[in-house]
């Protein structure tokens, strides 16, 4: 089981820790997921996300190459620019969704942890004239939260001007790292990576702050949950197309049908079709009746029994105290307001399909840059 | 003097006079779980044998299940659960039960380990 570079931390704090993706990981600390949870939405919350695979395509051909595997417009992102996108597969399915980052004529990438050795392979057979360059030195924490920026003000003030969705470097307290303006969890924070050695002392500044507690993976969970993001690996993987997991919004309009660069990425047949036409099936939110959870695998059906989808990812939401689920439903029944049946432990529960997110992004420093995105997300 | 006995799956029964015992999960179980959000609770009257899943138990990440160390008629449940699981957590072994069985045979609570059995059983767990 490989460690994070903060596990003597995680310990000292008396986290109970848990197996992800090869890695001994936090799952909650002593104050548990629902504190850690609500934490996060009124303070911040330092979630140590050092299992993620970090790396640099280096070279004067990494947009190029890396559009070959990506569908989004990587030659116009401007320097310290982030975007979310995936790397899609031949059949138009995901093969993992990643955040991005323009340093320049390089760039660095944030990758899923269950799925760095793939995407790391992936990026190695597939780009012949730059280089792959994996950090496995680096330590990456979050600070997420509606005080982060706070926080940061008392030690890098700089800091605070990062507009959401770009990165700089910075020193904190002497540590040098890069600092981004992003996260998982709908609030405003950032992304610090530094070198492993200096982590401990950094993540140790910051829990000194009296806005900061640490939160674990389960928090993480709930927090991207309420916030519609999706799990790769639960809410989509390589039988889901970027449309039908409704983040078609990461293709950019240079790439579609009718763009300067149209196509020219892994499954672009089956994505730019599911494009013009829409696919039949959507990524949807669901609000169950009653109090029960309602967990991945939950058939979704109609009051004859008929089965129209199935839910990805579900749970009681900590800041809305009642349940919540995301699936994949057909097209004919996926308009907010639908009602539906789920299917849990033999009996139906009914639900109503509502628009995501469930609990409002409230990212800070936004600026549109790019007039490419449609489906009005604008959280990126 | 009430008797409490504990399984291997971390549920207690606690014996109220000959023919009823009381059954929870151990605290122990709802460390591991961490918050529960969400019983459900068997219907009074229904009828188990020891290992029966009687109750369906809820954290924020996981689910899971109270299956019953002994068997018996249910003849009453701890309905104020449904309106605040969390007691589960906060008073696992007291506040926190789920329901009392009539037993059908009290013999099977012989089966199931003392205290100080359990308190060993758990701290050969970690």
């Amino acid at each position: 089981m490989l460690r994070s570079p903060l596990h003597d931390l995680h310990i000292e704090l008396g986290a109970k820790m848990g197996p992800f993706a090869g890695f001994e990981m936090p799952l909650w600390y002593p104050s548990k997921i629902l504190a850690e949870h609500k934490h996060t939405r009124s303070q911040a919350s330092l979630f140590d996300i050092s299992h993620m695979g970090q790396a640099s395509i280096v070279g004067e051909d990494s947009a190029t190459e890396l559009e070959g595997l990506i569908p989004t417009d990587l030659k116009s992102l401007p320097l310290h620019r982030m975007h979310y996108c995936c790397f899609t597969a031949v059949n138009g399915g995901i093969l993992d969704d990643l955040v991005i980052a323009c340093l320049g004529q390089d760039y660095f990438v944030v990758m899923n942890a269950a799925r760095k050795e793939h995407d790391l392979n992936h990026l190695r057979t597939n780009i012949k004239k730059s280089a792959v360059l994996e950090h496995t030195e680096n330590a990456l924490i979050a600070l997420q939260g509606p005080k982060a920026t706070e926080v940061l003000r008392r030690l890098t003030p700089e800091i605070c001007d990062l507009q959401f969705m770009t990165m700089g470097d910075f020193a904190i307290r002497g540590v040098p790292c890069i600092v981004s303006r992003s996260g998982y969890t709908g609030e405003d924070g950032f992304e610090i990576s530094m070198a492993a050695e200096t982590a401990m002392k950094l993540a140790k500044d910051l829990l000194n702050e009296p806005e900061v507690m640490p939160a674990g993976l389960g928090a993480r969970d709930s927090l991207r949950l309420e916030a519609g993001l999706r799990l790769y690996g639960q809410d989509m993987d390589t039988t889901t197309t970027p449309v039908e997991a409704g983040i078609q919004w990461t293709i950019s309009k240079s790439r579609r049908t009718g763009g300067a660069r149209p196509g020219g990425f892994p499954g672009a047949d089956v994505i730019l079709e599911q494009l013009t036409n829409g696919a039949g099936r959507r990524f949807i939110g669901m609000l169950p009746q009653g109090r029960a959870p309602v967990r991945t695998g939950t058939e979704i059906c109609l009051e004859d029994g008929k089965t129209i989808g199935r839910v990805t990812s579900g749970l009681v939401a900590p800041s809305v105290g009642a349940p919540i689920a995301m699936g994949y439903i057909d097209r004919d029944y996926a308009s907010p307001g639908t009602q539906i049946s789920l299917l849990l432990r033999g009996k139906h529960v009914p639900a109503e399909v509502i628009r995501l997110p469930f609990v409002k992004h409230r990212y800070q420093n936004t600026v549109k840059i790019q007039s490419n995105s449609s489906g009005g997300k604008s959280n990126v | 003097m009430s008797d409490t006995r504990y399984s291997s799956d971390h549920e207690w029964a606690r014996s109220e006079d000959e023919n009823s015992a009381t059954i929870g999960i151990t605290d122990y179980a709802q460390e591991q779980l961490g918050d529960i959000v969400f019983v459900e609770l068997p219907e009074e009257g229904a009828t188990f044998d020891a290992g029966d899943e009687v109750a369906v138990i809820e954290s924020v990440k996981a689910a899971a299940e109270l299956k019953t160390p002994v068997s018996g008629t249910v003849t009453e449940v701890n309905s104020d659960l449904e309106d605040s699981p969390e007691t589960v957590n906060e008073s696992p072994t007291e506040d926190g039960w789920f329901c009392r069985l009539e037993l059908s045979d009290p013999s099977e609570l012989d089966d199931l380990m003392s205290e100080e059995e359990y308190e060993e059983f758990t701290s050969n767990l970690e």
